[in-house]
C-alpha cells in the first residue's frame, strides 16, 4: 500500500533548539494512526509543518506521492488534508452554522463567489444542518461560537475540520479539555470515521490510543522514538522508560 | 561625499535617539505610540523658549527639554497611555492620533506656525577640518552626544537592576510581576524616559530637522521605519546602524531625485 | 446533561427537517433588508426635497460616506488597519481632474478611469500589507500615502503643485444632466454613486466572499484550514476598497471642480478612521453614521474654532476611545445582536 501522508527527512529549527529531528514518517491510507510522546516531544509542531502552519528547515512532505512542502495550507486543504487543534481554534463571532458554511462552500470551490447571499446555497445549507445535527450541534447553531460551553466547541472544533471532507485527517488532542462527561461524545465521533479517511491521532489518553489505533508513532524530542503496530507499542519496554513520570 | 556621508549618520543617530523610546514602548508595553513626535516636539520648543526668550545658554537647554520631556510623558502615562496598554491596536493608533492633533493645534496656538530658529553657541556653528575633510561642528557635537546616549543607554540595560528588571518585563510581564518586579512602576520611568529621550532629540534636532507645529506629523513615519526596520527587542548598536544607512538611502535617493 | 449522541442518532427525518428549515430561516434573515436602511435611503434621497440649502454640506457627507465605507471594507471586514487610505481617494482625485481637463469632461467616464486607476494603485501596493504586524502595516500604508503626496507636490507640472489642479470644468452626467449652482444635481450624483457602490459592497459582505473576510479577519489560520486563500481575498478586498476611495476621490473633483493638494494629505486618513471610530466598522453603515456625525461636529467645530478645530477633533478622538468605542457605540451592538447577518463586528 503506498503511503497517503508521508515526509522525509522532516528538520525544524528554531534557533539552536531543534524542535523536529529528521522526521520521516509513512501514513498508510486509511490508517488509524496514532502519534505519542511526552510533553514538548514536537507533535504540534510536526502537525503544523504538515498543514502549512509552519514551513520546516528542510526536508519534505508528501500527500498521495505529491510534494507539498511549500504548499500554503488552503491548498493543502483543496487536496484533501486538515487538522483540528489542540486548542480550540474557532470563529468566535460566527455562528456555528456559519462557520460550517463557510467550510462547506471553499469546498465546493464557491468561495470566491461576490454576489449571492450566503444562504441562497440551499443545498449548502442543507448540508451544514445535517453535518452540525450529527456533531450534536442543531440546538446551538444559531448561538455565538464565543457564548458555546466548551464541549460544543470541541465539537465544532471537529465539525470544521470534516466539513472539508478531507482524505486525511489529523486530530490534535481531539478530547483535551472536554470535562469526562462529555468525551464520550467526542470519542464516539473520533471513532465512527469513515473508513476511507486516513486518521492521524495525537493524544495523551493511552486508553483512546489504544481503542482506537491500529498503528503508533513515539515521539521524543522532535525524533521518532519507535513506530509499530498497537500491540508492538504496548509491549516495548523502552516507551514505558520513556513515559514513566509522565501523566498520560 | 564625505560630508554627505557624515550628514547622513549624524541623522541616523538623531532619528535613532529620538526613536529610542518608540522601540521600548512598543517592545515593552505593546502600544503604538504615534503620538511619540509630541514629546520630541515640547523638547525642542522648551529649547526655543528657554534660548530665545531667556537667553540661557544652548547647554542648559539640553538637560531642560530631556526633563520637560520626561515629566509630560510620565504624567501622560500614569494618567492616559496605562489604560490602553490592553486596547486593541486600532484603539492604540486612534488614541495617539488623536493626541497628534492635539498637540499639533496646541503648538500652533502657543507657538505660532513659522519654523523655530535658534542661535547656535558660536564653538557648535561652522565647520571644522578633520583630515581634509570639512564637517559640520554641530553635526560633530550631535553625534558624539547621541553615541555617548547610546553606549549609556547599552550600560543601563546591561548592568543596572533596572535594565535587568526593564529587560524581564519586556521578556514576559506577568512572570515578571510575580518575582515582585513593579511593572507599572517600570512602565512608568520607562515611558517617562522615552519621552525625555524624545524630547533631547528635538532640541538637538531643532537644527538639522527643523520645528514646526506639524512636527510630529512629519516625522512620524520616519520613527515607525526606526522601530520597525530596527527591531523592538534590542535598544543597540546594530539599530542605530541600520538607521544611519537608512538615512543615507533616503538623502541619496532624494538628491537623484532632484 | 444532554446526550447529544443520542441526539444525532435519533434525529430521524423530521427532525432533519426541522434543522434545516430552521437553518434556512436564519441563512434567510442573516442577509435580509432592514427597515433603518430603507429609512436612510429614503430619507437620504427625501433631503433633495427637504432640504434644498443644505446641498453641499450633505453632498460632502456623502462624499465622505463612501470613502468611510471603503476603509470599512478593509478595516472593519478584512481586518487591515490602514493609515493611508487617503492615497487612494487623492489618486482618484487627481485622475477625475487630469481626466476631465486634458480627455473629456463627462463625470461618468471620469469616475470609472479614476475607479480604475486606484484600483490598480491598491493592487499593487496590496501586496505590501498582505504581511506583517498591525505596525508594519500601518508603516506601509502611511507611507504609500506619504510618497503619493510628495509625488503629487513634486510632479507640479502635471498636478499643480501646492496650488492645486483647476481649470477645468464638468460637463453635464452623461450629457444630460449639468451641474446645478445649487448643487442639487451634484448631491444626487454623489448620492447614486454612493448607493450604488454601497449596495455592492452589501452584496459582497453577504456573499461567501464576505463571509470568508471576516474569518480572516478572526482567525486567519483557521481560515487558511478551511480552505480559504487567504492572500487572494485580501488582494481582492484591497483592490475593490481603492476602487471605492477613488470614486469618493472623483466625486470631490467633480463636484468641486477642483483638485486640492490636501485630498493625499495624513488628515484624510486619519478623519476617516474616526468616522469609523464613530459609527462603527464590520456592517458598513458604520461609514454613512459617522459620516454624518464627523461632518457635522467639523462643521459646529469650524465655526467656533476656525483655526484650531483639529485640537477639538484630537480630544475627541482622545474621549472616545478612553470611554470605550464599545460603551458609547453599545446600540450598535445591541443592533447588531439582532441583526445575524452583522455580527463579527468586534473591531
Amino acid at each position: 500500500m503506498t503511503a497517503v501522508l508521508e515526509t522525509r527527512d522532516l528538520k525544524r529549527r528554531f534557533g539552536a533548539f531543534v524542535a523536529t529531528n529528521d522526521v520521516s514518517l509513512k501514513i498508510e491510507r486509511g490508517a488509524r494512526h496514532a502519534l505519542i510522546g511526552p510533553n514538548g516531544a514536537g507533535k504540534t509542531t510536526l502537525v503544523n509543518i504538515l498543514t502549512g502552519v509552519l514551513s520546516p528547515t528542510s526536508g519534505q512532505v508528501l500527500l498521495d506521492g505529491e510534494e507539498i512542502t511549500n504548499l500554503p495550507s488552503h491548498t493543502r486543504v483543496k487536496k484533501g488534508l486538515t487538522r483540528t487543534f489542540q486548542i480550540n481554534q474557532l470563529f468566535a463571532d460566527y455562528t456555528p452554522l456559519e462557520a460550517v458554511m463557510l467550510a462547506i462552500l471553499e469546498r465546493e470551490g464557491l468561495g470566491s463567489r461576490l454576489w449571492a447571499a450566503v444562504g441562497s446555497y440551499r443545498k449548502t445549507v442543507d448540508e451544514a444542518a445535517a453535518l452540525l445535527a450529527r456533531f450534536g450541534l442543531a440546538s446551538v447553531m444559531a448561538d455565538r461560537t464565543n457564548r458555546l460551553p466548551y464541549g460544543k466547541q470541541r465539537l465544532l472544533e471537529i465539525a470544521l475540520a470534516f466539513a472539508s471532507k478531507p482524505r486525511v485527517l489529523l486530530l490534535d488532542e481531539p478530547a483535551a479539555g472536554v470535562p469526562e462527561d462529555e468525551r464520550h461524545e467526542v470519542l464516539s465521533i473520533v471513532s465512527d470515521l469513515p473508513a476511507d479517511v486516513t486518521v492521524v491521532l495525537i493524544e495523551h489518553d493511552m486508553d483512546l490510543v489504544f481503542s482506537f489505533a491500529n498503528r503508533i508513532s513515539v515521539l521524543v524530542a522532535g525524533a521518532i522514538f519507535a513506530e509499530g503496530t498497537a500491540a508492538e507499542i504496548a509491549a516495548n519496554p523502552d516507551v514505558k522508560a520513556v513515559y514513566l513520570g509522565e501523566s498520560a | 561625499m564625505l560630508t554627505i556621508l557624515f550628514d547622513g549618520i549624524a541623522y541616523g543617530m538623531l532619528l535613532f535617539i529620538l526613536a529610542c523610546g518608540l522601540t521600548i514602548t512598543l517592545g515593552l508595553m505593546n502600544f503604538i505610540n504615534l503620538a511619540h513626535g509630541a514629546f520630541a516636539m515640547t523638547g525642542g520648543y522648551v529649547t526655543v523658549v528657554m534660548m530665545n526668550r531667556f537667553g540661557i545658554s544652548f547647554y542648559w537647554c539640553l538637560p531642560a527639554a530631556f526633563l520637560a520631556s520626561a515629566i509630560l510623558g510620565g504624567v501622560l502615562e500614569a494618567t492616559l497611555y496605562r489604560r490602553l496598554y490592553q486596547a486593541s491596536h486600532l484603539d492604540q493608533v486612534l488614541f495617539s492620533v488623536g493626541l497628534v492633533f492635539m498637540s499639533v493645534a496646541a503648538a500652533d496656538y502657543i507657538m505660532g506656525g513659522q519654523q523655530q530658529l535658534i542661535q547656535l553657541p558660536p564653538e557648535l556653528s561652522g565647520r571644522t577640518e578633520i583630515g581634509g575633510v570639512g564637517i559640520g561642528r554641530y553635526r560633530l557635537f550631535t553625534i558624539v552626544v547621541c553615541a555617548i546616549l547610546v553606549v549609556t543607554l547599552q550600560l543601563i540595560l546591561a548592568k543596572t537592576r533596572f535594565g535587568s528588571r526593564l529587560r524581564a518585563a519586556v521578556d514576559d510581564r506577568r512572570v515578571a510581576m510575580g518575582l515582585g518586579i513593579n511593572v507599572p512602576a517600570v512602565f512608568a520611568l520607562t515611558f517617562a524616559f522615552g519621552s525625555g529621550l524624545a524630547g533631547l532629540g528635538g532640541a538637538m534636532g531643532a537644527e538639522i530637522l527643523g520645528l514646526d507645529p506639524n512636527f510630529p506629523l512629519k516625522f512620524m513615519i520616519y520613527f515607525l521605519i526606526v522601530v520597525a526596520v530596527g527591531g523592538t527587542s534590542t535598544v543597540s548598536v546594530p539599530s542605530w546602524q541600520r538607521c544611519s544607512l537608512e538615512w543615507l538611502t533616503w538623502q541619496a535617493s532624494t538628491m537623484y531625485l532632484r | 446533561m444532554s446526550l447529544p449522541v443520542q441526539e444525532s442518532v435519533q434525529t430521524g427525518a423530521e427532525e432533519q427537517h426541522v434543522d434545516q428549515s430552521r437553518a434556512h430561516r436564519l441563512m434567510k434573515r442573516r442577509s435580509s433588508v432592514r427597515s433603518f436602511e430603507l429609512l436612510i435611503w429614503l430619507g437620504a434621497l427625501a433631503t433633495v426635497y427637504l432640504l434644498p440649502s443644505k446641498m453641499l454640506i450633505l453632498t460632502e457627507i456623502a462624499i465622505l460616506a463612501l470613502f468611510a465605507v471603503s476603509l470599512d471594507l478593509v478595516l472593519g471586514f478584512a481586518g487591515i488597519v490602514s493609515l493611508g487610505h487617503a492615497a487612494f481617494f487623492g489618486l482618484g482625485a487627481y485622475t477625475a481632474g487630469l481626466f476631465a481637463r486634458y480627455v473629456t469632461a463627462e463625470p461618468v467616464a471620469g469616475l470609472l478611469v479614476a475607479g480604475a486607476a486606484a484600483g490598480l494603485l491598491g493592487y499593487a501596493t496590496s501586496f505590501l500589507i498582505l504581511r506583517g504586524s498591525d505596525l508594519t502595516r500601518l508603516m506601509t500604508t502611511l507611507g504609500i500615502a506619504l510618497m503619493m503626496a510628495e509625488a503629487a507636490n513634486q510632479m507640479a507640472w502635471l498636478t499643480g503643485g501646492a496650488d492645486g489642479l483647476s481649470g477645468f470644468s464638468i460637463d453635464p452626467i452623461l450629457g444630460l444632466v449639468p451641474f446645478d449652482l445649487w448643487g442639487r444635481n451634484g448631491f444626487i450624483y454623489c448620492f447614486v454613486v454612493l448607493f450604488l457602490s454601497t449596495l455592492v459592497a452589501r452584496r459582497l459582505a453577504f456573499s461567501p466572499f464576505g463571509l470568508s473576510l471576516k474569518a480572516i479577519k478572526g482567525n486567519p489560520v483557521r481560515a487558511a484550514l478551511v480552505g480559504v486563500p487567504v492572500r487572494r481575498r485580501l488582494v481582492t478586498t484591497y483592490t475593490v476598497a481603492a476602487v471605492m476611495a477613488g470614486f469618493a476621490g472623483a466625486l470631490l473633483t467633480h463636484t468641486t471642480s477642483f483638485v486640492s493638494p490636501d485630498v493625499l494629505a495624513f488628515h484624510r486618513s486619519a478623519d476617516v478612521l474616526l468616522v469609523l471610530a464613530i459609527g462603527g466598522t464590520g456592517y458598513l453603515y458604520g461609514g454613512i453614521f459617522g459620516a454624518i456625525g464627523f461632518t457635522l461636529l467639523k462643521d459646529a467645530l469650524s465655526v467656533v474654532t476656525p483655526q484650531y478645530w483639529m485640537f477639538w477633533i484630537g480630544l475627541l478622538l482622545v474621549i472616545l476611545v478612553l470611554v470605550g468605542r464599545a460603551r458609547l457605540t453599545r446600540w450598535i451592538d445591541d443592533l447588531a445582536e439582532r441583526l445575524p447577518g452583522f455580527r463579527g463586528t468586534k473591531r
